[in-house]
C-alpha cells in the first residue's frame, strides 16, 4: 500500500527562507500564472453555470418544464448537463495540469531540495 | 408492506443480520490489523500518507455518501420529485471547489488538519483554537444528524411499529441500541484503527454502498427495459402531481398562492441552499483531512478525481433509485413507513425482488439494501470522529495546551481518548434529539462550513495581506452568524414541524438557510477583522505559497 513519491528517499530538508527564497524567482511567478490562468476562470465559469442553474430552478419554472422528447424536459437535461460538466471540467484539469504545470512545479521542487545541479 | 417484521418466520431479519454481520466482521479484522501498523502521529491521523489515489477516492466517496445523501435524497426524489436531484446536483458541482483550489494546495501545506493551513502564518493559539470549535461544530451537527437517522433506520428495518416489539424491544428502545452499536462501532474503528483502519473500512464500505445501489438500480432499469422516459412518466403519474413531479419547485422554493412575500422568500432559501452546497462542501473537515492521507498533492488531485467520479455515478444511481421508488412502491407506501421518506430505496428492494424472483430475491434485495445503508452510515460517522479527534489532539491539544511540545506518542493518546469522548457526547446526544426533527442539521454543517471555513481557507492560501486577526474574525463571524440565523429562523420555532413546535416564535429570519447571508458575512468579518489589524508576514505568506505550489518542504509519507 505504501508508496514512496521520491526517487531516492525522503530529500534532504529545507528551511522556511530557502522556500520563500524562491517566491519572487520569475519561474515561480510563471508556475503560479499557469495554475491561476486554468483555475480562475473554470471557477468562475462552473459557479456561474451553477447559479443559473439554480436561478432558473427558482424563477424559470416554465420554462424547466419544457418537454424535450418523453418525458424528458428542459430541468432534467440541465441537471445532467451539471454533472457533464463537472466530468468534464475534473478531466480537463487533470489533463492542463499533467502537461502545463506538473513537470514545472517538480522541477522547482528539486531545486529547492537538491539545489540548481539535479533542476 | 412491513419491511422484515412480515417474512415468513422471519427469515428476512436473519439474512439482514448475517450480511450486516459479515460486513461488521470484516470491518473490525481490518481495525485490529490497522491497530499494529499505527504507532506516529503521522500514521493515527493520516494513515501514514501512503495511500493510492484509488483507495483514497473510494475513502472519499464514503466519508461523503451518507444516509442523507442515500436514504435521504433517494426519499426526497421518490416523495417531492426533481427537487431530490437538485440537492445531489450540489453536493457534486461543490467537488470542484475542492479540486481546483483546496485539495493540492492543502495537502503541500499542511500536516494532519484544517487548522494547520489557517495557522501556517498566524499566531498559532487563537487561530487554532476558532478552527478547532469550527471543526467540532460542524462534526457533531453531522454526526448527529446521521446517528438519529441510524436509530430511526434500525427500528425501521427491523419492522417496528408503535405498540410492537421485536426480542423484547419497542421501535425506541430498538433507535436507542442502532444508535448505541453505530456510536460502538465508530469508536473502535478510529480509536483502534486511527485512520488507516478507518480508510480501509471505507473502502469496504464505499464497495458495498456503490454495488448495492447499483444492482437495485439495474433492477429498476431492466423493468422499464432502460426506457428512461417511461420510467419518469410512471412515477409523474404514481405521484399524483402529474408533469409537475419532474420540474423544480415541489420542496424548494415552494410557491405559495397569494402569498407573494413567503414565495419571495422561499425562493431565496433554495438559493441560499445552493449556495452552502455548493462551497460547503471543501470546507469539511472529514473531508480536508483525507487529502493528507497520501503522498504527494498529485496524488490529492487523483483521488478528488476518482471521488468526483464515484460520487457522480452514486447520484445517477439515486436518480433511478427514487423516481424507481416513486413509480414501483409509490407516495402513499413510502409515508407509511416513514414521513421523510429515509425507507424509499429499502422499500423499493424489496418490492422489486419480489417481482423479479418471489420473496428469496426480495428478502436478499433489501438485506443488501439495509447493508449498504448501514455502510453508508457508518463510514460517515468514523470519518467525522477521526476529523475531531485530530483537531482536538493536534490543535487544542498539542499546540494550545502544550504549546506543539507534546511528543508523538502522547498526541496519539490523547487523539484516541479523544475519539472515545467526542463518540459517547455523540451516543448521549443522539439518543436526546432522537425524537427531534434534526434533518436540518446536515444542511446546517454545511452552512457552517461554507460561512466560516471556506472564506479563510481561501484567503490564508491567496491573500498576502490576511492575519490572525482576520483569520478568527472570519471563523467565529461565519460560524456565529450561521447557526445564530437557524435559531432565529422557522427551523426552530414558529411552525408545527420546527424544533421547539409551534407554541415558541422567536423566528424573525424567514430562511432555514442561512448561506445567502451568513456566506458574506464570514468573507466580510475575515477582510474587516484583517484591515483592523496591522499584522502581515509576507516572508510566511512567500513560504506558504512556494510549499504549496511545488510542494517543496511538505509532508512525506511514512515508510515502514
Amino acid at each position: 500500500m505504501a508508496t514512496t513519491p521520491t526517487r531516492d528517499g525522503p530529500p534532504p530538508a529545507v528551511t522556511d527562507e530557502q522556500l520563500a527564497a524562491m517566491h519572487d524567482d520569475p519561474r515561480f511567478v510563471e508556475l503560479k500564472r499557469r495554475l491561476f490562468r486554468f483555475i480562475v476562470p473554470a471557477t468562475v465559469g462552473f459557479l456561474a453555470w451553477y447559479l443559473l442553474y439554480v436561478l432558473l430552478s427558482a424563477y424559470a419554472r416554465d420554462f424547466m418544464g419544457t418537454i424535450v422528447f418523453g418525458n424528458i424536459n428542459v430541468a432534467l437535461l440541465l441537471g445532467l448537463c451539471q454533472f457533464l460538466s463537472t466530468f468534464g471540467i475534473a478531466w480537463a484539469y487533470a489533463r492542463y495540469t499533467a502537461r502545463e504545470f506538473d513537470p514545472q512545479a517538480q522541477a522547482l521542487h528539486d531545486e529547492i531540495h537538491y539545489g540548481e545541479d539535479r533542476s | 408492506m412491513n419491511l422484515l417484521s412480515q417474512a415468513e418466520g422471519g427469515a428476512d431479519r436473519i439474512l439482514t443480520f448475517t450480511l450486516f454481520l459479515i460486513m461488521v466482521g470484516a470491518t473490525i479484522v481490518i481495525t485490529v490489523w490497522a491497530r499494529k501498523h499505527t504507532r506516529s502521529a503521522a500514521d493515527f491521523h493520516s494513515g501514514g500518507r501512503g495511500f493510492r489515489p484509488w483507495q483514497n477516492g473510494f475513502a472519499i466517496a464514503s466519508d461523503y455518501m451518507s444516509a442523507a445523501s442515500f436514504l435521504g435524497i433517494a426519499g426526497i426524489i421518490a416523495l417531492s420529485g426533481y427537487d431530490g436531484f437538485l440537492y445531489s446536483i450540489g453536493f457534486l458541482v461543490a467537488w470542484l471547489v475542492a479540486l481546483l483550489l483546496v485539495a493540492e494546495l492543502l495537502r503541500n501545506s499542511g500536516r494532519f488538519t484544517m487548522a494547520d493551513v489557517l495557522s501556517f502564518r498566524m499566531r498559532q493559539r487563537p487561530v487554532r483554537t476558532a478552527a478547532a470549535i469550527s471543526t467540532m461544530s460542524v462534526s457533531i451537527f453531522y454526526l448527529l444528524a446521521q446517528m438519529v437517522g441510524a436509530g430511526a433506520l434500525i427500528a425501521l428495518l427491523l419492522g417496528i411499529k408503535e405498540g410492537e416489539t421485536f426480542l423484547g424491544m419497542d421501535a425506541e428502545t430498538a433507535a436507542n441500541m442502532g444508535i448505541v452499536l453505530v456510536g460502538l462501532l465508530m469508536i473502535l474503528y478510529v480509536a483502534l484503527g486511527g485512520m488507516k483502519g478507518t480508510t480501509w473500512v471505507q473502502i469496504v464500505q464505499a464497495v458495498v454502498l456503490l454495488g448495492g445501489a447499483a444492482v437495485l438500480a439495474v433492477f429498476v432499469l431492466v423493468d422499464y427495459g432502460f426506457n428512461i422516459s417511461a420510467l419518469l412518466g410512471d412515477a409523474a403519474q404514481a405521484s399524483g402531481l402529474g408533469a409537475s413531479f419532474l420540474e423544480p419547485g415541489q420542496r424548494y422554493g415552494v410557491e405559495v398562492a397569494g402569498d407573494a412575500t413567503q414565495t419571495m422568500w422561499n425562493k431565496l432559501d433554495l438559493i441560499s441552499l445552493g449556495l452552502a452546497l455548493v462551497l460547503g462542501t471543501a470546507g469539511l473537515p472529514h473531508i480536508l483531512i483525507r487529502f493528507y492521507t497520501v503522498p504527494d498533492s498529485r496524488s490529492a488531485r487523483k483521488s478528488v478525481n476518482w471521488g468526483i467520479g464515484l460520487i457522480g455515478s452514486f447520484y445517477l444511481l439515486t436518480l433511478v433509485l427514487g423516481f424507481g421508488a416513486a413509480a414501483i412502491v409509490g407516495a402513499e407506501a413510502i409515508t407509511a413507513q416513514n414521513s421523510a421518506g429515509n425507507t424509499a430505496a429499502p422499500q423499493l428492494a424489496e418490492a422489486v425482488g419480489n417481482t423479479v424472483g418471489g420473496s428469496a430475491v426480495g428478502s436478499f434485495m433489501l438485506a443488501l439494501i439495509a447493508s449498504a445503508a448501514f455502510a453508508a452510515i457508518l463510514s460517515t460517522v468514523a470519518g467525522l470522529v477521526i476529523a475531531s479527534s485530530s483537531s482536538l489532539a493536534h490543535d487544542l491539544y498539542n499546540s494550545v495546551i502544550r504549546g506543539g511540545k507534546a511528543t508523538d506518542r502522547e498526541e496519539v493518546a490523547v487523539a484516541r481518548y479523544a475519539s472515545i469522548g467526542v463518540g459517547i457526547v455523540a451516543i448521549v446526544l443522539a439518543i436526546f434529539a432522537q425524537n427531534l426533527n434534526v434533518a436540518f442539521l446536515v444542511a446546517l454543517a454545511f452552512a457552517v462550513a461554507a460561512s466560516a471555513n471556506l472564506p479563510t481557507l481561501l484567503l490564508s492560501l491567496f491573500w498576502k495581506r490576511f492575519n490572525t486577526a482576520g483569520a478568527v474574525a472570519g471563523i467565529y463571524g461565519g460560524l456565529i452568524s450561521a447557526i445564530g440565523l437557524v435559531v432565529f429562523s422557522p427551523v426552530f420555532s414558529s411552525t408545527p414541524k420546527s424544533l421547539l413546535g409551534e407554541g415558541v416564535d422567536i423566528a424573525w429570519f424567514p430562511m432555514s438557510n442561512p448561506g445567502l447571508v451568513s456566506i458574506p458575512l464570514g468573507l466580510i468579518c475575515a477582510v474587516v477583522g484583517t484591515l483592523m489589524s496591522d499584522e502581515t508576514r509576507t516572508e510566511r505568506f512567500a513560504t506558504l505559497q512556494v510549499r504549496a505550489l511545488t510542494g517543496a518542504g511538505s509532508e512525506r509519507a511514512e515508510s515502514h
